[in-house]
């Protein structure tokens, strides 16, 4: 293996690395972020997506680092996810006066690190990648460093993240003293006579590690209060495509590295799966603010995907990773809708907040009526067809019940979003809204007209794309 | 004529679009503007009435497959697959029939938010059409779970003082019903590999499987039909419903569930579904006893029609499980029947709400004097509503007892009993109503049926006496089909 030929592979990384420098070097002499700024960090993301999207695939780094069709899938998502975070964050934080050019340049940094841990091939560059991820998205959180709640919601998330490293580096050390490499695929040749108990329990402390990132039940519950509290652009970010990140990192471990254990780590995530679900589920219908709310509703969806992730083999990956792709634009549109709206200057925030936006913004409302019956699993809408996959991969493999179970946990969720639903189109409007900004504005539209009728189409693309991921990922 | 049906089903969309872009050059809700889109949802109800009248005139009566047939491959399998026989081709003439009359009814008593009433009800027809005309399992349930939301706002934006807990409880019972039924069709794909609906009537499950499966459709037809005890959301949906909410759910919405149990139950099932069959029989004949005494002992006038419909769906279920031709066609008609008269029914109730604002049977009496048409009426549909012949209410149910009579004879004979409370509460409701002295002084003002009124029931009462004089004009269509499902029944389970 050449250094051209590693290059190549890391091109899109390279992009962004490079673009983050540049970018901390220009704005240190400009002071404060301008619109030319703005669309330059967002060029970089966009680039990076292309540059995943026509690079070559193959292994660099000694196998740190995997380019397959599962990492180039990922990547395209998770930086396209990113860029649409530029603008979005940039605007709503320079209406508050807080414009700060280092906002896009941990977007970009949080992106280096989702696009290293979906390439990562081994527990060395896992960690980097992830705490790269982790450092950029803990600081987001408290970005307005003035705000006490964002304040908090960063420690918290800080120390609950870091704490959640720690675990996962104490499993990845079981894993390496048991398999006697860091490397996926050498673990995977020693696993391949099934794991001892030793691996098994170095694996069980990986997932939970992961389980913190993704917030799946039992390893939720810094999630609400970090949703409430972070800047509203900045949670639609880092609900979305760090997740998905972290959930094709789980994938990859457990499929190419322990695939020979799936009766084993199939346990767990069907019991995390449905802890989730039942979380997301019955939590949820006490809450008012509405970005708690979608913190449990995230919580339920994670649960959804795990239900996937557990049905193993090619389509249950495959269900996965086209059950989070449709989440993270979902979760976008949400957020950014919510970003867009405001009265009187305060921000939108509660569900009785919502009451009457039939009347006030309809076609803000329709989004917001399509997030949540999406989110809901209701036809035509999104969730639908996540839910579709994920439920077909598991009476695939065998676990009817967990589908029945996870899907009767979608009619207790159906009351919060229904309440949501009805406060928006039944209540009368306690008065006008504020205009929404353009940005904020588009990007909900966009997300929204893909939810609704887009994804029929789009699903025709997308369906081949994943299935062709899925079968790349358990690869040696 | 490949397309009519996609055309058929999606023409009202276009009408959707037509309203939204009208609103979004106009300044929103201007009085031009309302009145524009309920032309156009006029206009689009009737195209599409006229494309479902020249889908029945072309369709070919004497075949028992499936006619007009769109297919397409979609994802993952999936394909967009469309196509009506003879026992769906019916529904659609029967969804497209109704919705200009409720675009009418609705004409004047809806003054609030109009657009979105309209868009509403477009909506939910190109859905309902769509359930009708799906071969394809997730292409069914798409169009069968999606009028969910349409639903929902008719009730909870339109409707009465208590239209939020009502429509909660319709969206909750009925989706609860229906994510079994998508675990269920999940599994079928599993197991079959594919989710053509055609080709799965004739795939044989293992019995045990089966068992489940028909378990699952059955919790989500149940809740929809609806059959004892899951029908308590009925009752509330259509009191706080809006007139031309109550036509589409009895008239259209609850014809699904006998509609499901046809196309899924008999023939994917048909073990399962012998095997249920006592369990259906003890529902139905509850059903039709007990709701109508419950009718019996209501004051409000759409609850009692609400629950008559949950006794005459009792007269359907036990036609479509006594497995035999008489009972198939019988629950068939029973469905189009009803379908004509309960909406007739509801929107006799609706003439006399939209002048007084009251539906307690207690405020009226004696409306005879002042509102001769309209008794005159409202005295044909109480008489179909309770099987007079000559009426399509009376073939509907000779047949399905006349069914269910070769089949199991106790439920027979429980069943006819049913007949004679419906005879009970429809005429007490109709004596307390329309005759007797006028004694309240707020009825004295009261006007008869003006000539949009009487437009609504023209037809109406044109297909009630139509369809008890002439069955022939629904049996020529659907006989092949009836048989066609018999037949396959019967070969598949080997009685």
């Amino acid at each position: 293996m050449n250094l051209e030929n590693a290059a190549a592979l890391a091109g899109p990384e390279l992009i962004l690395i490079v673009s983050a420098l540049a970018l901390l070097v220009w704005g240190a002499f400009q002071s404060k972020a301008t619109v030319a700024f703005t669309i330059a960090a967002m060029a970089a993301l966009v680039a990076a997506a292309v540059a995943s999207a026509i690079g070559p695939l193959g292994r660099a780094f000694s196998g740190g680092l995997i380019v397959d069709a599962g990492a180039v899938f990922s990547k395209v998502v998770i930086y396209l996810a990113s860029a649409l975070a530029v603008p979005l964050g940039e605007r709503w934080f320079a209406r508050r006066g807080m414009a700060r050019f280092e906002y896009p340049v941990l977007v970009i940094l949080a992106a280096l690190g989702m696009g290293m841990m979906v390439s990562a091939g081994d527990l060395i560059s896992l960690y980097i990648s992830l705490e790269l991820q982790s450092l950029a998205l803990y600081v987001l959180a408290a970005f307005r460093r003035d705000d006490e709640k964002s304040s908090e919601a960063g420690l918290k998330y800080f120390v609950l993240g870091a704490l959640s490293s720690g675990i996962l580096l104490y499993g990845a050390s079981l894993v390496y003293g048991f398999a006697g490499s860091t490397r996926f695929d050498v673990i995977a040749g020693a696993m391949s006579h099934g794991a001892g108990i030793g691996a098994l329990f170095g694996l069980i402390f990986v997932i939970c590690g992961l389980a913190f990132k993704v917030s799946a039940a039992p390893f939720h519950m810094w999630t609400p209060d970090v949703y409430e509290g972070a800047p509203t652009p900045v949670v639609g970010f880092f609900a979305g495509a760090p997740k998905l990140a972290a959930m094709v990192l789980l994938a990859r471990i457990l499929a190419q590295s322990f695939g020979g254990a799936l009766d084993q780590w199939r346990q767990v995530l069907v019991v995390m799966a449905l802890l989730s679900v039942a979380v997301g589920a019955f939590a949820g219908l006490a809450q008012s603010n509405l970005k708690r709310l979608w913190a449990y509703s995230s919580i339920a969806s994670i649960g959804y995907a795990l239900v996937g992730l557990a049905a193993g083999g090619p389509a249950g990956i495959q269900s996965m990773l086209i059950y989070m792709v449709l989440y993270v634009v979902d979760v976008t549109g949400f957020f950014a809708c919510l970003a867009a709206l405001s009265r009187d200057g305060k921000a939108m925030e509660t569900i009785a907040d919502f009451a009457g936006l039939a009347r006030e913004r309809p076609a803000l409302c329709l989004a917001m009526t399509v997030f949540a019956l999406s989110a809901l699993g209701l036809p035509p809408m999104s969730g639908l067809w996540g839910k579709y996959y994920v439920f077909k991969a598991a009476a695939g493999a065998g676990l009817v019940w967990v589908a029945v179970a996870a899907l009767v946990g979608s009619v207790v969720a159906a009351f919060y979003y229904l309440k949501l639903i009805k406060v928006m189109w039944l209540d009368p409007s306690p008065g006008a809204t504020d205009a929404p900004p353009a940005e904020a504005v588009a990007i909900t539209y966009a997300a929204a007209l893909f939810a609704c009728p887009a994804v029929l189409i789009a699903l025709i693309v997308l369906d081949p794309a994943a299935q062709a991921a899925a079968t790349a990922l358990p690869l040696r | 004529m490949t397309g009519i049906l996609s055309l058929t089903t999606f023409l009202p969309l276009i009408g959707v679009a037509a309203i939204l872009v009208l609103r979004a050059f106009g300044n929103g809700e201007t009085p031009r503007a309302v009145s524009a889109a309920r032309w156009i949802a006029l206009a689009t109800t009737l195209a599409t009435l006229a494309l479902s009248v020249l889908l029945v005139a072309s369709f070919d009566g004497s075949q028992s497959g499936f006619q007009f047939v769109e297919d397409s491959v979609w994802f993952s399998g999936l394909h967009y697959t469309m196509g009506v026989d003879g026992i769906s081709v019916l529904f659609v003439l029967l969804t497209a029939f109704l919705l200009p009359l409720c675009i009418v009814a609705s004409w004047k008593s809806i003054q609030t938010r109009v657009i979105e009433y309209m868009i509403a009800f477009l909506v939910l027809e190109s859905l309902v059409i769509g359930v009708f005309c799906a071969l394809d399992l997730l292409v069914f349930y798409v169009f069968f779970e999606g009028q969910l939301i349409p639903m929902f706002l008719i009730i909870g934006i339109w409707g009465g003082a208590n239209r939020v807990y009502a429509a909660f409880k319709f969206f909750l019972y009925t989706l609860l019903g229906s994510v079994l039924m998508l675990a269920a069709i999940l599994l079928m794909i599993a197991t079959a590999h594919t989710s053509s609906i055609p080709f799965l009537m004739t795939y044989h499950f293992a019995p045990s499987t089966q068992a489940w499966l028909w378990l699952a459709f059955f919790a989500s037809f149940a809740v929809k039909m609806p059959m004892w005890p899951v029908h308590t959301w009925l009752p509330d949906a259509h009191v706080e419903a809006p007139t031309a909410g109550s036509v589409i759910l009895a008239g259209i919405l609850l014809k699904m569930g006998g509609y499901g149990f046809m196309r899924f139950s008999l023939p994917m099932f048909p073990d399962a579904s012998v095997q249920f069959a006592p369990l259906i029989y003890a529902l139905s004949v509850i059903a039709i006893i007990y709701t109508s005494l419950v009718a019996f002992r209501q004051t409000d006038m759409k609850k009692l029609i609400a629950y008559a419909s949950v006794a005459h769906m009792g007269f359907v279920t036990l036609g479509i499980f006594s497995f035999n031709l008489q009972g198939e066609q019988g629950a068939l008609f029973q469905m189009l029947s009803h379908g004509v008269i309960s909406g007739a029914l509801f929107l006799c109730v609706g003439v006399v709400y939209d002048r007084m604002h009251t539906r307690e049977i207690a405020f009226y009496g004696g409306v005879v004097d002042r509102m001769p048409i309209y008794a005159a009426v409202f005295m044909l549909f109480t008489l179909g509503n309770v099987g007079l012949p000559g009426t399509s209410g009376f073939v509907g149910e000779i047949l399905t007892l006349t069914g269910i009579y070769g089949a199991n004879t106790w439920p027979a004979i429980v069943a006819v009993f049913g007949l004679i409370l419906s005879v009970v509460y429809s005429l007490t409701l109709y004596r307390r109503v329309v005759f007797g002295r006028m004694t309240n002084p707020a009825l004295a003002s009261i006007g008869d049926m003006n000539w949009r009124e009487i437009g609504i029931f023209a037809p109406l009462i044109l297909a009630t006496l139509a369809l008890g004089l002439q069955p022939g004009l629904v049996f020529n269509l659907t006989n092949a089909s009836a048989v066609h499902l018999v037949d396959a029944f019967r070969a598949a389970t080997g009685r």
